[in-house]
């Protein structure tokens, strides 16, 4: 097997591995760290698609940024693990469980039904994925977009302080009390 | 002209419906209102494979475009929505989302 295939085929059962693993493990820490997991693996199936400049990007922004992020939080709000409480409804679990599986067979079933006939990569694919080209792009075609992003960042930074802020003692955000 | 892998795009879409599956299997069961934040995570990050394969094999780069607004996106909103997690902890002192029924009527 040529060693591209023999990638993709690995990095790719790893990453629905430790997909699998986000969703099932108890402990919230675990579960990050399988989802940091599985983020490097979706960066390493993007290089094996010549899209170098995505895959920096997942490794930054996801598993640096985002998933620091999350493991700060849950840092902070010390939660145990959810084993602890009983699963309330197995009903849920189950509807749940269906409902994926339906999605899944639904998406595989427009998959074979589709053809695309898209099997080969050409030369223009590798150019594609360099930051060069992103970067022409990016500041000609989609430069107000790209101003525009700059601006949600900012709201949002806003928004996370104003919402995370400390509550004055006569004064509760998010609730009637 | 030359080429260079032999992976088709369609295990590609394969692998993405597989783990969105899986994203929207987590959110459906899960309680924990961070580890539901996660599984919407898998569930970007899927279809942002989607939106990569289909760049490269078209050789077009608005797809990889796409998807850097969409991390930007991501980040904004892990931002905004981890602080109505803490917001709903100080206040509520669970994030277990069956348990918080304040708009439950």
């Amino acid at each position: 097997m040529e060693l591209s295939s023999f990638l993709f085929y690995l990095l790719g059962a790893l990453a629905i591995a430790s997909a699998a693993s986000t969703v099932m493990s108890r402990n919230p820490v675990a579960s990050a760290m399988s989802l940091v997991l599985h983020f490097f693996m979706l960066a390493g199936v993007y290089l094996t698609l010549q899209a170098q400049f995505i895959a920096v990007l997942q490794v930054l922004v996801y598993a640096g940024a985002i998933m620091v992020l999350i493991i700060f939080v849950i840092m902070l709000l010390n939660l145990g693990d959810e084993e602890k409480l009983r699963e309330k409804s197995s009903l849920r679990r189950s509807v749940g469980t269906g409902l994926g599986i339906a999605l899944l067979t639904q998406l595989g079933l427009a998959l074979l039904a589709s053809n695309t006939d898209l099997t080969m990569l050409t030369a223009k694919s590798v150019e594609v994925g360099m930051v060069n080209a992103i970067g022409m792009d990016l500041f000609t075609n989609y430069l107000f977009a790209f101003e525009a992003i700059t601006l949600l960042l900012l709201v949002a930074v806003m928004g996370a302080l104003i919402l995370a802020r400390r509550p004055n003692s006569n004064e509760k955000i998010g609730s009637e009390a | 002209m030359e080429t260079i892998s032999q992976i088709p795009l369609e295990y590609y879409l394969a692998l993405s419906a597989i783990i969105f599956s899986i994203g929207v299997i987590g959110v459906l069961t899960r309680r924990n209102a961070i580890i539901i934040f996660m599984c919407i995570e898998l569930m970007l990050n899927a279809v942002n494979l989607t939106l990569v394969g289909f760049s490269t094999f078209l050789g077009d780069t608005s797809g990889q475009i796409f998807v850097f607004f969409v991390m930007a996106v991501a980040a904004a909103e892990a931002a905004v929505g981890l602080a109505i997690v803490l917001a709903l902890f100080r206040n509520n002192k669970t994030i277990y989302v069956d348990e918080i029924n304040l708009l439950k009527w």
